[in-house]
């Protein structure tokens, strides 16, 4: 299993699937940040934006995914302010230019963007910007791994480690699945050729009866990660119980503000009403996430659901599976 | 009244009034002087004889200036570019700019003066105008509207449903450099790159291709949507296949490194002073050689063939070797989340170690 989308996207994009021996079977992961995001935390979202002089700042592939009811593009359509941005310093600058609206900046991703989101928040109070709120939904990638494995769903022979959110987090977090549940893992980069290297390693592994974590991705990854990163996001966020899509409620898999920093968070600081969330129905992006469904096996793909007209999250999000297999897919590749 | 200290553009200087003359003839008319606009009529009144191309665009580029060029080089690029793709001599074009008020009066005169220059590379002339001041709020600086017009000349038939199995498919050089470039300046994801936005008008090149060769089957420059939805929108209107090779197509390292950054597919990303020709095969050397003698087509290539299979859809060779769809852009082309904040981060490594 590929963890990460960017490895999804790359192993489409170059054909891999086509150049690997029958013998070895890509299962895609749940590793894209806005596919993950449960309906309950997007519709939170779109609640937000609906309080009067709430400006929303989010990542533009946010914007088309649809939640409960309605999507926060169809709510920017209707006279929401939603602003698409490139990065957290955007947000803050909105906020420091307006100082009688209140920017929230939705939180999403994983251990690779917590950092530079944490970096914000004590911006935001080394500046004594006021007006500036994150809506922590980041998940944590080793914890929702494991929920995979216990789950017993997949039987994986190998797991492709995420390149950037290892080198954050380093190597040393995947240990236990090498220990405990005998699957070799090796850290991979981005190129085609990281890819290729990695599935070699791998092999080599299981052919060997091995099972540990190497790293492919030696110019991007230390074992021990990035410490900077590491120290910002745990000064300003703390591990919480995360809501994934398909997955229901992971333990220790999401990151909340701690105590300190809590007048940053949009949860406590917007009273927001929500109903019960729903689903799609015949979208089966959960089961795609888990691994364990492709997306050709959902009856919505291709035909009720495309890039143009998406009906669940990993055809819009640009790292999703579903999105993956209908741009590179088709009858000439994967 | 101290008309000329004004060092920003007012709602007046749309009324119509006097403000608005003096921002014509001080800022529009001085710079473009021709004959046409000189007499200040309602409209330009054209000798011409001949098949008219006539074509309108539109430009919201943000931010107005860029590496290599601003919005004004661009209207003017981009619409003598859409004439040239119809294989046309473009000639005449009009110029509106939409200006949102608050605008520093020394932006407008760049932008005017670089307008000027562009005019004056592309031999073509700005015939007609029009000016209007816009609530701040009510436009982003500056929108311009072009429309221009040109002829084509006997026995060249170019439109992008001539497209035959067998054809070569040549584009003109190097892919993704203005989005890239454009991108690079973008508030918040401001990153290093030397690389200037390829921003060119392609009438010469056009021209030097056609006296090589008149039977030039399609020509497509591939703006907004990138070299992949340029060649969609060929394969559909022929009804043909193309097949392209991903190792033939010139991308340059800061391009490649930019994409990696950021999650781009460098066949998705905005170009403005490149095409892509379809060609019959026996007329494709002398084509590619007559674009390798003008400087905007000194990195041309072959990139792969027309067949008969799979009608409507582009399939690339992979570098691996592998084939795969090559579908249209759908929506905008949009960093990917956890690439851009990590590279972020890692760029501006102060955010981090605060």
């Amino acid at each position: 299993m590929e963890f990460c989308g960017g490895h999804t996207v790359t192993i489409f994009r170059y054909g891999i699937r086509q150049v690997l021996p029958q013998t070895i079977a890509m299962v895609s992961g749940p590793g894209c940040p806005i596919c993950v995001t449960a309906n309950a935390d997007l519709d939170k979202a779109i609640a937000l934006s609906q309080i009067p002089g709430v400006i929303i700042a989010t990542f533009g592939d946010m914007l088309k995914v649809p939640g409960s009811h309605t999507s926060l593009q169809k709510v920017k359509a209707n006279g929401a302010d939603v602003r698409t941005v490139y990065s957290t310093m955007d947000a803050l600058k909105i906020a420091e230019a307006d100082s009688n609206k209140s920017v929230v900046f939705l939180g999403i991703g994983f251990e690779t963007t917590a950092p530079t989101i944490a970096a914000s928040v004590l911006q935001a109070e080394e500046k004594e910007i006021r007006n500036y709120y994150v809506l922590s939904l980041h998940k944590l990638c080793p914890p929702v791994i494991q929920a995979i494995l216990d789950s017993g769903e997949v039987k994986l022979d190998g797991l492709i480690c995420p390149g950037h959110v290892s080198a954050i987090i380093g190597s040393h977090p995947w240990e236990f699945i090498a220990r405990d549940y005998g699957i070799p893992c090796v850290v991979s980069g981005f190129e085609p050729l990281d890819i290729l290297q990695c599935v070699d390693m791998l092999v080599a592994q299981i052919e060997n009866g091995e099972s540990k974590v190497e790293i492919a991705y030696r110019r991007g990854v230390r074992p021990e990660g990035n410490q900077q990163a590491l120290k910002l996001m745990e000064q300003v966020f703390e591990p919480c119980p995360a809501r994934w899509r398909g997955m229901g409620e992971v333990p220790d898999s999401g990151l909340k503000l701690r105590q300190e920093y809590q007048r940053f968070d949009a949860e406590l600081a917007f009273d927001i009403a929500l109903g019960p969330a729903y689903e799609p129905t015949g979208c089966i992006c959960g089961d795609i996430l888990r691994g364990v469904k492709t997306p050709l096996d959902c009856q919505l793909f291709g035909k009720a659901c495309t890039p143009q007209y998406p009906v669940g999250p990993c055809m819009v999000s640009s790292e999703g599976a579903c999105s993956a297999y209908y741009l590179y897919g088709g009858d000439f590749g994967g | 009244m101290e008309v000329i200290l004004e060092d920003k553009i007012l709602l007046a200087h749309g009324s119509g009034g006097k403000l608005a003359h003096e921002l014509i003839e001080k800022s529009f008319v001085k710079a473009l002087a021709n004959p046409f606009l000189a007499k200040l009529d309602d409209s330009a009144v054209i000798d011409l004889s001949g098949r008219l191309a006539f074509t309108t665009d539109s430009y919201v580029v943000s931010p107005i200036f860029f590496p290599g060029g601003d919005i004004g080089k661009l209207a003017v690029c981009g619409t003598v570019n859409d004439l040239a793709m119809s294989g046309a001599n473009p000639l005449y074009l009009s110029l509106s700019f939409i200006i949102e008020e608050g605008l520093p009066r020394a932006e407008l005169d760049q932008i005017v003066e670089s307008t000027r220059k562009a005019t004056q590379e592309a031999e073509v002339e700005i015939v007609t105008g029009d000016t209007k001041v816009v609530h701040r709020g009510s436009a982003d600086k500056l929108f311009i509207n072009t429309a221009g017009v040109g002829i084509i000349a006997e026995g060249v038939n170019i439109s992008g449903s001539n497209a035959r199995p067998g054809d070569k498919v040549i584009l003109s050089g190097t892919i993704g450099d203005h989005g890239i470039a454009v991108l690079s300046q973008r508030e918040g994801l401001s990153f290093s790159t030397r690389l200037e936005s390829d921003c060119a008008p392609l009438g010469s090149l056009v021209a030097e291709m056609l006296a090589a060769s008149p039977n030039i089957h399609c020509l497509r420059d591939p703006t907004r949507g990138g070299l992949a939805t340029s060649l969609n929108e060929l394969a559909k209107q022929s009804k043909v296949g193309i097949r392209i090779e991903e190792e033939k197509i010139p991308v340059r390292e800061e391009v490649l490194a930019a994409c990696e950054m950021l999650g781009f597919d460098p066949l998705y990303v905005a170009n403005e002073g490149k095409l892509v020709a379809i060609v019959p095969t026996e007329d494709a050397d002398k084509v590619l050689g007559a674009m390798r003698k003008n400087r905007y087509g000194k990195r041309a290539a072959i990139i792969g063939e027309v067949s008969g299979e799979h009608p409507g859809r582009v399939v690339m060779k992979t570098v691996l070797g592998a084939s795969r769809i090559v579908d249209m852009l759908v929506g905008d082309l949009l960093p990917r989340i956890c690439k851009l904040l990590y590279a972020i981060g890692r760029e501006h490594s102060e955010i981090w170690s605060k």
